[in-house]
């Protein structure tokens, strides 16, 4: 039993499937949250999916491009989440308890 | 040894995420998210990017939910939301089909394509545990980061400080004089 549980390697599937599932619990959050600061999590979620599946497929293919592209997903994912809470600092500012529902119409 | 890590990372993971949005207090989805990212930085190192590993912890976990908390109780809304008001009523249900059908949609995919991605073409990861060297994850990366890719480099950095100026114009109060908001 524990030799043959130590035969099993977890390969480059695995990893995928288990970033489409990450990334479909970020999907089905965006849609289902209203609160626009856990939207924001759940969307950090999604770009983890596809850092995941990133360095899986580096891995497996042997080309460190895809590790680069993760660095620069995640620096854009920063200055994502900085511009982003920026905004919503803004608007709970001034409506405090809004949520996404209230923010449909973009007129102030 | 490698199943076992990859189970227990993975549990962190899925774990982590559906606490994201079932958690209905804003502090505790925060740190789910925490879980997540961490679990993340494990699979990273499974598959040998230890350079990105650690820049996971500090940029995601370090600063980025740190940047959520700070938010949150800037804003004070850490106290329980109701997350059983649903002003759309189809949208849940309508959610969950849409959940269902993009993870088979990808799940599908992956399976399929298996036998294409079984070949390796690139000129391959240099492995600590083969070379020798300690560093030569980062040696790789910076030779790629700052080799092929010192444009967009560039281009990212630039972005950053684009950020930063628009983040401290969004967060400056507004102006009684009559200036520029």
């Amino acid at each position: 039993m524990t030799a043959a549980l130590v035969a099993v390697q977890p390969t480059t599937t695995w990893y995928l499937v288990l970033a489409a599932m990450l990334f479909t619990i970020g999907a089905v959050g965006v849609l289902v949250r209203r609160n626009p600061l856990v939207m924001f999590m759940c969307i950090e979620l999604m770009l983890n999916a596809v850092n995941l599946s990133f360095v899986a497929l580096a891995k497996n293919l042997g080309d460190i491009s895809g590790q680069t592209t993760v660095f620069f997903v995640m620096v854009v994912a920063a200055a994502e989440v900085v511009v982003g809470l920026g905004i919503v600092v803004a608007i709970l500012r001034r409506r405090p308890g809004t949520t996404a529902d209230d923010l449909a119409e973009l007129k102030g | 040894m490698e199943l076992v890590v990859f189970i227990c990372a993975s549990a962190m993971v899925l774990g982590g995420a559906v606490g994201v949005i079932v958690r209905n207090h804003p502090v505790h989805a925060a740190l789910s998210l925490v879980l997540t990212l961490f679990g993340v930085a494990v699979l990273f190192v499974a598959q040998e990017a230890h350079f990105l590993a650690a820049v996971q912890v500090i940029v995601y976990a370090g600063a980025i939910v740190v940047l959520f908390l700070f938010v949150i109780m800037l804003l004070g809304v850490d106290r329980v939301e109701n997350i059983d008001i649903e002003p759309i009523k189809v949208q849940r249900p309508l959610a969950i089909i849409v959940g269902v059908g993009l993870l088979s949609v990808l799940v599908t995919a992956v399976v399929q394509a298996r036998s294409a991605i079984a070949s390796s073409s690139g000129s391959g990861i240099d492995d600590a545990t083969v070379t020798g060297d300690p560093d030569s994850n980062v040696r790789q990366i910076a030779r790629n980061l700052f080799g092929d890719y010192v444009f967009a480099f560039e281009l990212v950095s630039v972005l950053l400080v684009v950020a930063v100026v628009a983040t401290v114009l969004l967060s400056r109060r507004p102006d009684k004089s009559g200036g520029p908001k």
